[in-house]
């Protein structure tokens, strides 16, 4: 399992192609890039705060949950902070797992908890001045899923 | 005690972090106490149910005791992914 909280870009291919290699039990790797989204057409860039040392560990323990829950071979979690231009990848997850099925939900479950339990707070810049992101209810429910 | 705040709750106070001196037994109890200092917590503690809090950095509640805490943070709901 490697979880990093970074300031410096990810480079999302690289990381795929060095994420569970040579480990000949795996059939299936998923990933998920996200991306910094401009929404209005305005946005000059968002700022990510979060909370060093609780950031780490509550991503692990959701980590350690997703492997609790699924038969991973690996996961992988990079998620960045500071500010960030639109079109640049946030955070990226990775699973690995003897099945797609496993690997696929896994993935979805972590993204869905590092939305709304990892201490990550977004401000969006643009022209007409900076305004913190809202977390979303659908979000909070999305944990219901699982 | 050590508090520190996120986002816009470090923005309405004006401070990432403090110390703060207190005999608070609960989060609650900490906020009156915060609230009733000045303008700037009352308009950050206004209304909790936009908050949320961390003891010794795990995700906590208000009602929660803090005998043995050394860490408070309040910050609003998590933005991630």
């Amino acid at each position: 399992m490697t979880v990093r909280v970074q300031a410096e870009p990810v480079d999302a291919g690289a990381e795929l192609n060095g994420f569970a290699q040579d480990r000949h039990d795996v059939g299936a790797v998923v990933s998920f890039t996200g991306v910094v989204r401009d929404t209005q057409g305005d946005l000059q860039e968002m700022l990510i705060e979060h909370y060093p040392g609780m950031t780490e560990s509550a991503i692990t323990k959701i980590a350690d949950e997703a492997v609790t829950r699924w038969d991973l071979a690996d996961v992988l979690v990079i998620h960045r902070y500071g500010p960030l231009k639109p079109g640049t990848p946030i955070m990226m997850v990775a699973t690995a797992a003897a099945h797609r099925a496993a690997a696929f939900e896994a993935a979805d479950f972590l993204m869905d908890y590092l939305k709304s339990r990892a201490p990550f707070w977004k401000k969006e810049v643009t022209s007409k001045g900076a305004a913190w992101v809202a977390a979303k209810d659908a979000d909070e429910d999305a944990l219901k899923r699982w | 005690m050590n508090v520190v705040y996120f986002a816009w709750v470090r923005e309405r106070i004006g401070l990432p972090q403090e110390t703060v001196q207190t005999d608070a037994a609960t989060v609650n109890d900490l906020i009156a106490e915060l609230k009733s200092r000045e303008e700037r917590y009352a308009a950050a503690f206004a209304d909790t149910s936009a908050l949320r809090v961390a003891l010794d950095q795990e995700l906590s509640d208000f009602d929660a005791p803090l005998a043995g805490v050394t860490e408070v943070a309040f910050f609003p709901p998590m933005t991630g992914g």
